[in-house]
């Protein structure tokens, strides 16, 4: 297996227009547009897009955006390792089914998500009704827009635990109980510091989705601005206004998230590698 | 994303004639996990089931059946298809050009592929819309040609094919990472033509991985949202998207159509997410030599 060898596509000019070809795309469909954002919420002014981003409505958008990713990504952190620990610990019937379900919000258009919560927690859905009748307002307020985005977002952290779980293997962890840690102490001790990265990673995406859920979440609000107007909402409602630079304004920041999301999956990926190929003396347990 | 990273995982441990739990915490985990995909996943679908048994069955073949929903049906269709076959050959060129080849700003470009997911729906859909409108950067180049993009089922196409890049690149990525080549080394000494050798050698254990990342990218982009309505002018009969469709009839307070097209939408979307997983498992424990 000498590097020398020849492989298939190794000629210079199939290899030059190829790259040329991958790279030119990728810049007019991936990066250009991020450009696009940055230069229109800038196009009239620093100060005016700093108008946009403090107005009243803006403000309160983002508040409620972070709201809901407060409360989504914890309850996902833990239903998402719980997920990965019960299928990838242990065998038992229906553990194949199990995973495929988590898949469902991946599979569903967000916009059938909203309405599967609508129809149900609605005033005329048969729970709805009944929590209605006892005040409780879910659909078309903060909570439905949380539901939703739980929802939206539960598989991240299981979908990026799952597989790295299933390769580390349980051993370790079973060495731990032969010498009598309590289930809590493995987990802490020796699950955790393996799956660290990956937990962060799956974090990351659940938030960058929770900060940003469009169908689904537009079903449920209600739009109303100053009140169920999440930071993505926010963008449609300025750009359906004729708004344009108060609509980038505020897609700048979800898309300053996004790079950051990037990033912070490069640095991740970047550790991992570091977990699995260990310089002598970290490595083992 | 997430999804895919199955498609490469490495050789899964096998836990073979394991009779007794060893570690702790079954009870937990498979509790907390069931309760949330009964209470999160499972329960909502009750509310569609209760809405639509409301409905007779003519009602419900008429309300599925109306000319502009079965036109709704047809775009989301093509405009998919469409979007996830151009997937399917930008993401093998773009994951064989980054495990293949060395070159500057190579990292830049394997992080940037994940943007459409990282990027919220509706950002994108006014970004594209801006590019590709006829005073935009990219529609007044494709003015010229004669080509019209936004407000057509085209700006559809673009906003579908945008928001599922990433998933034949991380299928297909760890695939040929892992592709030994001594077999394709052989091959060339031999004197195999390097097309020859790349349909002969490589497609052959490529393939599987391909099609499951174009299924990927079809199921999201049937059921994508956001992206869509900004860029494609929501013209009845033209370019409206079935998931669109389902969210006017909201808007006019008709719950009993709008979940009655849902339906349709759920099934077609439940059952490409058992085919994928399905035809991943067998075709991940072919290469594993099982």
């Amino acid at each position: 297996m000498s590097p020398e060898q020849h492989r298939v596509g190794d000629q210079p000019w199939v290899r030059r227009s190829l790259i040329g070809l991958a790279v030119s795309l990728t810049v007019i469909l991936l990066v250009i547009p991020v450009v696009v954002i940055f230069t229109e919420a800038l196009s009239a002014g620093w100060s005016t897009f700093s108008d946009n981003i403090l107005d009243e409505y803006s403000l309160h958008a983002i508040g409620l955006t972070l709201l809901v990713a407060l409360l989504t990504v914890p309850l996902n952190l833990v239903f998402g390792t719980a997920l990965a620990w019960a299928v990838t610990r242990f065998r038992f019937p229906g553990r194949k089914l199990l995973i495929t379900l988590i898949d469902i919000p991946f599979a569903v258009s967000p916009v059938v998500a909203g309405l599967l919560y609508l129809l149900l927690y609605g005033r005329n859905g048969w729970l709805g009704g009944w929590l209605s009748s006892h005040d409780v307002q879910l659909m078309f307020a903060w909570p439905g827009i949380v539901m939703v985005t739980v929802f939206v977002t539960c598989p991240f952290v299981a979908r990026e635990l799952i597989p790295l779980m299933q390769q580390q293997g349980s051993e370790e962890e079973e060495a731990g109980v032969v010498l009598g840690a309590s289930g809590w102490r493995i987990f802490r001790k020796i699950t955790l510091p393996n799956i660290k990265w990956a937990l962060i990673y799956g974090v990351v995406l659940t938030n960058a989705r929770a900060v940003g859920e469009f169908g689904a979440v537009s079903v449920v609000s209600g739009n109303v601005r100053g009140q169920t107007n999440t930071l993505p909402l926010h963008v449609e409602l300025l750009y359906q206004d004729y708004n344009v630079a108060g609509a980038f304004a505020a897609a700048s920041l979800l898309a300053a998230i996004a790079i950051l999301t990037l990033i912070a999956k490069a640095i991740v990926e970047w550790r991992q590698s570091r977990i699995e190929h260990p310089a002598p003396k970290t490595g083992g347990a | 994303m997430s999804v895919s990273a199955q498609a490469g995982a490495a050789p899964v441990r096998r836990f073979a004639g394991r009779s007794k739990r060893v570690l702790p915490g079954f009870g937990l985990s498979l509790g907390i996990s069931l309760f949330f995909v009964s209470l999160v996943l499972l329960l909502p679908l009750t509310g569609l089931v209760v809405e639509t048994s409301g409905m007779t069955w003519d009602q419900f073949v008429f309300t599925i059946t109306d000319p502009r929903v079965v036109e709704s049906y047809k775009v989301t269709l093509w405009t998919a298809l469409a979007a996830s076959l151009f997937n399917g050959l930008f993401g093998l060129l773009l994951a064989w050009v980054l495990v293949r080849y060395e070159f500057p700003g190579k990292r830049l470009i394997d992080a940037v592929v994940d943007l459409p997911f990282a990027l919220p729906t509706a950002v994108a859909g006014i970004t594209l819309a801006t590019l590709f409108a006829q005073n935009g950067w990219y529609g007044q180049v494709l003015a010229k040609a004669g080509i019209e993009v936004a407000f057509t089922p085209l700006g559809i196409v673009v906003a579908m094919a945008f928001t599922s890049i990433p998933f034949v690149v991380r299928t297909v990525q760890p695939v040929l990472e892992e592709l030994s080549p001594a077999d394709e080394e052989a091959a060339v000494s031999l004197g195999a033509s390097d097309s020859r050798v790349f349909r002969k050698v490589i497609f052959p254990s490529l393939w599987p991985a391909l099609v499951t990342g174009i299924a990927l990218s079809f199921t999201r982009s049937l059921g994508e949202f956001g992206a869509i309505i900004f860029i494609a002018g929501n013209t009845p009969y033209v370019s409206e998207v079935t998931s669109l469709m389902i969210f006017v009839r909201l808007q006019e307070y008709d719950y009993a159509a709008a979940s009655a097209i849902a339906s349709m939408v759920l099934l077609v979307s439940l059952v490409l997410l058992f085919a994928i997983n399905l035809w991943q498992g067998r075709y991940l424990r072919r290469l594993e030599g099982r």
